[in-house]
């Protein structure tokens, strides 16, 4: 399927009229990627009795630049240069009728350190072309080169733990409950309680803004009160992530300099304020010693679906090169949508400085990411005290566990909800540095742990049959040996 | 008050041999054990004292152990932490840190509220006094 190049050239390539895009030079299977090049990976579904090289052809004519018919125009310029050219077509292992189209871009196709840009050229046309039923991008490789004209995550993971003076043991937060309603002073008493507790950090939610229950600013002052009262009867550095999201740049920035003149040492962004937004939102951040929370608001509209859309670990690769230092990444064991290799994948382009090809985490290409900082992966949604093992397990010392409901829900109180997770936390982290089997003994050991610690008790209790065992949508189609070139 | 800082500080103070785990865990991964000491754990104090230098290359967590009996001796007033250094390229910082020792009187911290602009306050944590800490 990838022998047979047909690129008209010289002045038939120009003659006015329509031309097939494999034909115009968007079709290039002897083409070898060169280490500059930006990569893109697309599965692309095309409608019935479409050739699969036209239609990736055409992916890779529309995300550069082609048009519907040829334009002499295009002898004004280097245009071979220029042309994203798809080197290699596979099917997708077990779905007949789509196909993996990998397809590389010249490096001076894109604007340095601009997610928009990128974005705009990879995805901005071509996924509502009509030859095409459905297009995914599934995964992107960036060039060392490129990767340095972004700043990269503001804080990163080194950093900010060296700033919480916290180490050795996932982070622990909690978003606060009920998301909505909750006036500034009785929403500041949920902080107070959480972070009295144990927590390092609580949260607002994605849809905590400026809402006729609570202004921003009452939120900001009643939340900084219960950072610091909790500061103070702990000795601990605490934080809570004031969201700064608004409907305008000037909006968040006001809203970011309050967090700062009060003290906080994070502030939290949604993933819908764009591209643009959350790149500036990431350079205050740097300038002003605040670690940067981004909440994926809004993903799973283009992210769920296998045959449509942006995969999570595309959205994930741009985060890190946009800046932000924390990102919810899937909890596996938890309410939301999450595949284990897959979560895996995400993780990887989130903490790693190399992340190998990787097919069975969804991994396609070797990433270097040229010491741009790690971003610190969140898990949150329906996780509770009772998966502790497991979920240290599937996803490692370097996240932030978000326990709301296991917390705020805890049947003696959000404090005592606070202490079970950090119990069970500690005593999970202490087991497994001692060489113990943790994951088999994990029940064992929280039973354990809860023998002097009633909260934990009550949370084991409780929360014991709390699981989402459902069939994961997003989940990598590969076959364990290498693909087979048709 | 019962300072929480450290990995373990939830959990009933570690044992010796629970402690000589952690320190052997540090070793296995190449770490830098280091032992520090202080009478301020404020939790911006950052620099706590050094006892020595860390210790790099060594196998053998005992070392740790009698160092850390050493310290106690001498600072058995103060909080003690151990810590696990990574020297690694993209950590270079710690792995691990937990309280070993703590003072037979705990330090004890309020907050002192400036009133400005508006209803802002600007918070500092400070020491309270130690004859006004309650024992």
């Amino acid at each position: 399927m990838n022998a047979h190049a047909g690129t008209v050239r010289g002045k038939e390539r120009y003659r006015s009229g329509v031309m097939e895009y494999k034909r115009m030079g968007y079709w290039e299977p002897d083409y070898t990627p060169k280490d500059t090049d930006v990569i893109a990976l697309f599965r692309v579904t095309p409608q019935e009795g479409v050739d699969p090289i036209e239609a990736s052809a055409a992916v890779a004519g529309e995300s550069s630049t082609a048009t519907w018919t040829v334009v002499w125009t295009d002898r004004l310029t280097a245009a071979e240069k220029y042309r994203a050219k798809c080197y290699r077509v596979d099917p997708v292992p077990g779905t007949p009728g789509s196909y993996f189209a990998y397809i590389a871009y010249d490096l001076d196709l894109f604007e340095p350190g601009s997610i928009a840009n990128l974005s705009a050229s990879i995805i901005g046309n071509v996924f509502g072309f009509k030859p095409l039923k459905a297009l995914r991008l599934e995964d992107m490789r960036f060039p060392v080169a490129y990767v340095k004209t972004f700043q990269g995550p503001a804080t990163g993971i080194v950093v900010e733990r060296e700033r919480l003076d916290k180490f050795g043991r996932p982070l622990l937060g909690a978003t606060v409950k009920p998301k909505l309603g909750l006036s500034g002073r009785n929403y500041g008493r949920v902080v107070y309680e959480a972070l009295k507790g144990g927590l390092d950090f609580t949260k607002d939610d994605e849809n905590i803004n400026s809402q006729p229950f609570m202004h921003w600013r009452d939120r900001f002052l009643y939340c900084m009160e219960a950072v610091n009262r909790a500061q103070a009867a702990s000795g601990e550095v605490k934080g809570t992530y004031l969201n700064i999201t608004a409907g305008t740049m000037e909006d968040m920035y006001e809203r970011a300099e309050f967090a700062k003149e009060l003290g906080s040492c994070i502030v939290m962004i949604d993933l819908v304020i764009g591209y643009t937004a959350i790149q500036s939102m990431a350079k205050w951040a740097r300038r002003n010693d605040m670690i940067l929370h981004l909440h994926r608001a809004g993903h799973s509209t283009y992210t769920r679906q296998k045959s449509h859309g942006v995969s999570f670990r595309v959205i994930a690769k741009w985060m890190r090169l946009a800046g932000v230092d924390h990102i919810h990444a899937g909890t596996v064991v938890g309410k939301l949508e999450g595949d284990p290799n897959t979560t895996r994948g995400y993780y990887d382009v989130c903490r790693e400085d190399f992340n190998p090809t990787k097919l069975e985490h969804g991994l396609f290409f070797d990433q270097n990411w040229a010491s741009l900082n790690k971003m610190m992966p969140v898990a949150s949604g329906g996780i509770h005290a009772g998966q502790m093992h497991q979920l240290l397990d599937l996803l490692g010392e370097d996240v932030v566990l978000q326990f709301g409901g296991g917390t705020i829900g805890h049947p003696m109180g959000i404090a005592a909800g606070a202490i079970a997770n950090r119990v069970a936390l500690e005593a999970m982290i202490l087991a497994r540095n001692e060489g113990r089997d943790y994951v088999h003994e994990g029940p064992e050991i929280l039973a354990r742990a809860a023998e002097t610690c009633t909260p934990l008790k009550a949370a084991l209790e409780v929360w014991k049959d709390v699981t989402f065992n459902y069939q994961s949508t997003d989940t990598p189609d590969f076959v364990p040996t290498a693909l087979e070139t048709v | 008050m019962k300072l929480t800082q450290g990995c373990f500080s939830f959990l009933p103070d570690l044992t010796d041999d629970q402690i000589f785990k952690q320190v052997q865990y540090c070793l296995g991964n190449g770490w830098a054990v280091n032992i520090e000491f202080t009478d301020d754990p404020h939790p911006r104090n950052t620099y706590w004292e050094m006892w020595g230098l860390p210790m790099f290359d060594l196998q053998d967590a005992a070392g740790v152990m009698m160092e850390l009996a050493e310290c106690r001796r001498v600072y058995g007033n103060k909080y003690i932490r151990i810590s696990g250094f990574d020297s690694s390229h993209g950590w270079e910082s710690v792995r691990i840190s937990f309280l070993v020792n703590r003072p037979p009187h705990e330090a004890e911290f309020e907050l002192v509220r400036q009133e400005v602009g508006g209803r802002a306050i600007r918070y500092t944590t400070v020491r309270r006094p130690a004859a006004h800490a309650s024992t």
